[in-house]
């Protein structure tokens, strides 16, 4: 198929930006949209054309590295993929496909379709672990016994990749899907009882600080999340929240 | 031949590593705050290891080329992490892991370190529950397991298809808490270039900042590499488009021997190359072996018919399958190890039985599966006489409560719906068991240089097990390597700092800007992934799942010649210093063209078959691997002298004191 592409080009962080038309031919159905980038790189290459940049690494939808804005929404039309598990069968001979960085405030472009999510790092730093060091000397690993539902919940929050698709869909830049989900994982095991109060205040504030936006309940997150997050965990931060203001 | 000392500690296998840690020296606590530790690479080894480092008191540095340490590779581990718990109460022990990872691994690894592996295996599954890694449970609320292949007992413990992933971030998470409390300095999206030595000990590393372009000197009293394996020498595998060897070749052309660098893992259950675009493979977790079914059609013109679309492979009669691990290896079935496995289905496909269009595929089935569990939920929820239907959907839940995300995945990619029709599945490239050579305290030759997880050769001889590289890169990074390197750094604790404007980094500056000028002033005729794929076709041809005398030689020239190639006439577009991703990728296929001729000579050097290597002159009469313990019972380490052909080769020879050598059946 013939694509029309219309992409985000920046040379980096200090110049301003503009959309660069591109015409690509000979793209296949079975072809991941990474591949099919990768094939518009190589012609821009062969001709001494600085290829365009994105971010993109285990290319099986789990490391978060990819990050596309494409046809106004983070990683494409289609559902619970990353745009590294998008194929070019969901687009048709002809179409015409936009494709930026993801845009907020705390996530800063670096270049062309490359942004910078450190914001995020920040945010776990300042409180997304269970503080027990890494000795082995801990209680046997099932003296705890664990609620399955629990668990299975828990383990539902953890899987966030940490791509940043939930601010990029919030009109506001929120990132409370992705920060609720470490808070959630947490509240739900025995493990992250202990400092759960100062956990979700810590994470919050980080989030604050970092110029992230507040959450309206549009739910746009929810939907546009690769891993399928669900809100029912910002709901959970918030009770976590309010419970840890009122201990104080 | 004295400097291949691997360490092993005296008496008793049991007792080894207990005594050692009681034998080695200590670094005081307060001492421990004036000594610099360098991590490279911030995966399962690297950031357990930084986390723990900097728990200690150590002043950490880590560097990873992502974004974030929490993209490393180890992330797209699926299946599980071994650990002998015997939680199942199936007879599993530290014993039983051990002689299984030695037998799986062919009797290619040292016992010293496999035991110690064991031994810690079910430490790491108390200190991740303690992290709070949400590890799959049972309904009475304890932790399940699962098999994998190449054993006997249910020791895997998993959380979903995403057990990497979980493990990852409880590393990173531990990470998180040091970086919080000023112990690690995290330098994301920076590359090392080379390691730099003074007065022959590793003293720091060059890197570059991937953002600004930035050369950067950083300096330490010790480097750990933990750069995971280099399995994209072969462009195509199951490995992050990142992964590249540069680090560990880096120290390889500074002094560390390379040890098997052609004990490489194809694995079997990886999604079939669909055309030319193909940028990378997809693995699916071998845990599905646990319930799905290996099969060909038993006719050719069956085969023929699926190739053409003429016929559906769930067209075809039981009679006229051909289950061929389970008709070749009863024992084990489908469970066989994974060299076995890939093995089975290239000897199948060569034969000319493969099911889709390159003819390079085989079926994984799930339909008795289904039916299976369908039959037993529709018991356990009371249904009685349930229909054919009713079974099916019930099975179909069963299926996706244990593998749904891998289904998805392979739905997404494939576009075919595997519980209505088998999967087609093939081997790819996806572990190096190979690395840098390594004595018993992960210490590389070069003293203070340390390598971890993948990047080292140490635990899995020629074949790995499932389910036990996650458990490696733990071991050495949360419980391994904080021991043993304070025995080294226990003699500078009056150093002080280590200056990084010597004569030494200097140098090593120079080089590294030197060789990025260099490869910026190619004639610009072929662009890197032009070269990179030449090379991953000379590699998968002849130095893949079957390699023999004749090609493995050719290969050899063949790389010589094309890195001559690529030196005269790679296309590097955009500057050296800016962001530049093509400069990147030049940096790391230059090093894989250097890599991959050592490979092919090593394989041609191994006159045997064990393992992942497997030459066609030494196999059995029914084509098993042949292996030759009086001549090949040993580590290969090579030495860097100047280009891949001349590396000077160093036996360490393998004592099996605990285990009697036996030719590895799985029948």
């Amino acid at each position: 198929m013939k694509l029309y592409l219309k992409i985000w080009r920046q040379k980096d962080a200090s110049t301003p930006g503009k959309i660069v038309d591109y015409t690509l031919d000979g793209v296949e159905g079975d072809m991941s949209f990474l591949e099919m980038l990768d094939i518009l790189n190589e012609e821009l290459v062969s001709k001494g054309e600085e290829p365009v940049e994105f971010d993109h690494d285990c290319r099986e939808g789990i490391c978060g590295t990819c990050s596309l804005q494409i046809n106004g929404e983070p990683h494409g039309p289609d559902r619970l993929v990353t745009t590294c598990q998008l194929h070019m069968r969901k687009f048709s001979d002809g179409d015409t496909i936009v494709i930026e960085p993801f845009r907020a405030k705390a996530f800063p472009v670096i270049k062309d379709l490359i942004v910078d999510r450190s914001a995020f790092d920040r945010i776990q730093q300042a409180g997304g672990y269970i503080s027990v060091n890494t000795s082995g000397n801990t209680i046997d690993a099932n003296t705890i016994p664990i609620n399955k539902y629990d668990a299975d919940e828990a383990m539902d929050a953890a899987t966030c990749i940490g791509c940043g698709a939930c601010v990029a869909a919030c009109k506001n830049a929120s990132a409370m899907l992705f920060t609720s989900a470490k808070v959630s994982q947490f509240a739900l095991l025995p493990q992250g009882q202990v400092e759960a109060t100062e956990r979700v205040q810590n994470m919050v504030r980080q989030m604050d600080l970092e110029g992230f936006g507040n959450c309206t309940n549009t739910g746009a997150c929810e939907v546009e999340c690769p891993k399928g997050i669900s809100l029912t965990n910002i709901a959970r931060m918030n009770r976590e929240y309010l419970s840890a203001t009122l201990e104080g | 031949m004295g400097i291949l000392d691997s360490k092993i500690p005296s008496g008793p296998l049991a007792d080894k590593w207990t005594k050692h840690k009681n034998d080695i020296n200590l670094v005081n606590p307060a001492n421990k705050r004036n000594i610099d530790i360098i991590v490279v690479g911030t995966g399962l080894a690297g950031g357990a290891a930084a986390a723990t480092l900097a728990e200690l008191g150590y002043n950490v540095k880590t560097f990873c080329y992502q974004d974030s340490p929490r993209r490393a590779h180890s992330i797209a581990a699926q299946g599980g992490i071994n650990a002998a718990k015997n939680y199942q109460g199936d007879g599993d022990s530290n014993y039983r892991l051990f002689y299984d990872t030695i037998k799986g691994g062919d009797y290619r690894s040292r016992e010293g370190n496999v035991y110690r592996l064991a031994e810690v295996s079910g430490n790491i599954i108390d200190q991740c529950v303690a992290q709070g890694v949400p590890f799959a449970r049972e309904y009475g609320g304890m932790l399940d397991n699962r098999s994998f292949g190449g054993v006997l007992v249910s020791r895997t413990f998993y959380a979903k298809g995403q057990t990497g992933q979980q493990l990852l971030l409880g590393a990173y998470s531990a990470m998180n808490r040091q970086i919080n409390r000023g112990k690690i300095q995290a330098y994301n999206r920076h590359e090392m270039m080379d390691l730099v030595l003074v007065d022959g000990k590793a003293r720091g590393i060059i890197a570059r900042d991937l953002v600004t372009g930035e050369i950067e000197r950083h300096s330490a009293h010790a480097v750990v590499l933990a750069t995971g394996g280099y399995g994209n020498v072969f462009f195509l595998s199951t490995n992050a488009m990142g992964s590249n060897v540069m680090a560990a070749w880096r120290a390889h052309r500074k002094g560390a021997f390379f040890a098997n660098p052609c004990f490489t893992q194809i694995h079997p259950t990886c999604i079939p190359v669909s055309g030319d675009h193909q940028s990378k493979l997809t693995l699916m977790s071998e845990s599905l072996r646990n319930d799905g079914r290996i099969w060909v059609p038993k006719k050719k013109e069956d085969a023929i018919a699926i190739r053409e679309g003429k016929l559906k492979p769930t067209e075809l009669s039981e009679e006229d399958r051909d289950y061929y691990l389970e008709r070749r290896y009863p024992a084990f079935g489908n469970l066989v190890p994974r060299d076995v496995a890939s093995r089975a289905a290239k000897e199948r496909c060569d034969a000319g039985f493969g099911v889709n269009k390159t003819g390079e595929a085989v079926f994984l089935d799930f339909a008795a599966a289904i039916e299976r569990y369908g039959k037993e939920k529709a018991l356990t929820s009371g249904i009685k006489n349930p229909d054919k239907t009713t079974i099916t959907e019930l099975g179909e839940e069963v299926v996706k409560a244990k593998y749904g995300n891998l289904f998805q995945m392979y739905e997404k990619i494939v576009d075919q719906n595997p519980y209505k029709t088998p999967m087609m599945i093939y081997p790819a490239v996806h572990y190096t068991m190979g690395g840098l050579w390594v004595d018993y305290n992960l210490q590389t030759t070069i003293p203070g240089c340390y390598a971890a997880g993948e990047a080292n050769f140490s635990d899995h001889g020629a074949n790995r097990l499932g389910a036990s590289a996650l458990m490696q890169g733990l071991a050495d990074g949360y419980f391994v390597l904080p021991y043993t390197i304070g025995d080294y750094l226990s003699d500078d604790i009056r150093t002080g700092a280590i200056p990084t404007d010597s004569t030494a980094f200097e140098e090593a500056e120079q080089q590294v800007r030197d060789r990025m000028e260099k490869l910026m002033g190619g004639s610009g005729i072929h662009s890197v992934d032009y070269y990179h794929k030449k090379l991953g076709k000379i590699m998968w041809n002849k130095c893949g799942m079957a390699r023999n005398e004749k090609e493995l030689k050719e290969a050899i020239k063949e790389i010589s010649e094309l890195r001559k190639d690529f030196w005269e006439n790679v296309k590097v577009t955009g500057t050296v210093d800016s962001k530049n991703q093509e400069l990147e990728k030049a940096g790391r296929v230059a090093d894989f063209l250097e890599l991959g001729e050592l490979f092919a000579k090593d394989a041609l050097h191994r006159n045997e078959s064990c393992g992942g290597h497997f030459r066609e002159e030494y196999q059995t009469e029914e084509g098993e691997a042949l292996r030759d313990d009086e001549n090949f019972k040993y580590v290969a380490a090579w030495e860097y002298k100047g280009e891949p052909k001349d590396a000077e080769l160093h036996k360490e020879d393998l004592v099996y004191e605990n285990i009697e050598l036996k030719t590895r059946s799985y029948k």
